[in-house]
């Protein structure tokens, strides 16, 4: 029987891997993997993997996916309850506040310089890691064509990202229907 | 507009968020955009970028960050109390969280072995390309004429891009362009 303290320990170790982690997303698997499976032993490196394969087939951010998939796996629905509330509190407060200051100082002409100097720099940190991103999501010259055309269609027809997202499973999906009849003649 | 059409309003937009934000971080910002600033207008393009900034800048997901803050900006901007705009914070972040609570439930429950099903390796298979045309979607939405207002924006953004190929931390990055901002702009 799962207790109090079984709850509480999976609350802090998510708790922990969300107060440290900077930048989200990538950045914290190296962090999670060390508290998950080296130092708690809830999984092994194998579950790791399968799980980090799920955690990114589905929508929503991967950090809260994975302290999702632990909970569950560890200790059942409940168990996801609490690390997810783990994963997600250290961020909520910390925003919070931030919200509450700076809608006081977003006026502030010298917060305004700031961020004047800011707003291109968070630009260029999007844009810098496209292509390492592209090469491991298996972007090459025969399906360039598919981030090219979400882009342009995203950005300049506004076209919203659910439409493009449903598009892309319809055509995974139509493509091995396709494949399947195929092999089958 | 009444206190609780907005706090369903967030509710609708980042639930829409969570569902439909696959492959996390930055592919979720084109659809944040589109429904905080295009949609509803709970913020202008320029606090978007600042928020998209803010979570560079602190831990945890972009997704998290931006129900947050919007939760709490989009209720105090229409002149209700920051209790209210509390409230507002944590039923975006709940909404944005809450579909990634059932899909994952039901996946731990039902089909443990998603990761070998065809039909979602085929899904995949698009997906994830289409995932980097997001990421590239949300750099282009935010190339425009409110967080690029001179030649020294391009300056910064030049500069910014080619110190992150090289590695440089991105939070030392933002320090550094705040840092920049304050000596070129005068008031």
């Amino acid at each position: 029987m799962p207790n109090i303290r079984n709850y509480g320990e999976l609350f802090l170790v998510f708790f922990k891997i969300g107060a440290f982690t900077f930048g989200g997303g990538y950045a914290m698997i190296p962090l999670i993997r060390n508290e998950v499976v080296k130092k708690k032993r809830w999984l092994n490196d194998n579950e790791f993997m399968d799980m980090l394969a799920i955690a990114q087939s589905i929508p929503g951010p991967i950090a809260l996916n994975t302290a999702l998939f632990v909970g569950n796996k560890r200790l059942g629905f409940k168990g996801s309850l609490f690390s997810a509330a783990g994963i997600i509190l250290p961020s909520f407060i910390i925003i919070l506040l931030i919200a509450i200051l700076f809608s006081q100082f977003s006026d502030n002409p010298i917060v305004e310089r700031i961020f004047k100097g800011i707003r291109p720099a968070v630009v260029a940190l999007i844009a810098a890691p496209l292509l390492g991103l592209g090469r491991s999501a298996g972007v090459n010259r025969r399906n360039l064509w598919i981030p090219v055309a979400v882009a342009l269609a995203v950005w300049l027809l506004k076209i919203s990202p659910v439409w493009i997202i449903l598009a892309a499973i319809l055509m995974g999906v139509s493509h091995l229907i396709y494949l399947k009849k195929v092999m089958k003649k | 507009m009444e206190l609780i059409d907005l706090y369903i309003a967030l509710f609708i937009a980042f639930f829409k968020i969570g569902l439909f934000g696959f492959g996390g971080g930055y592919a979720m910002l084109p659809l944040i955009q589109q429904e905080v600033v295009d949609i509803h207008g709970w913020i202008t393009v320029a606090d978007f970028t600042d928020i998209v900034a803010i979570s560079q800048t602190t831990p945890g997901p972009i997704a998290f960050n931006s129900a947050t803050y919007i939760g709490y900006s989009a209720v105090t901007e229409m002149g209700f109390a920051h209790g209210y705009g509390v409230v507002g914070s944590a039923i975006a972040t709940l909404a944005v969280s809450l579909p990634s609570l059932v899909l994952m439930t039901l996946v731990c429950t039902f089909f443990f072995r998603l990761k070998n099903n065809a039909w979602m390796q085929a899904s995949l298979s698009v997906l994830k390309p289409a995932i980097i045309g997001l990421i590239a979607s949300a750099a282009l939405m935010l190339m425009n004429g409110y967080n690029f207002i001179d030649y020294k924006s391009w300056i910064i953004f030049g500069v910014v891009l080619v110190a992150s190929l090289k590695k440089v931390d991105p939070i030392l990055l933002i320090l550094l362009s705040g840092v920049a901002g304050l000596l070129l702009y005068s008031t």
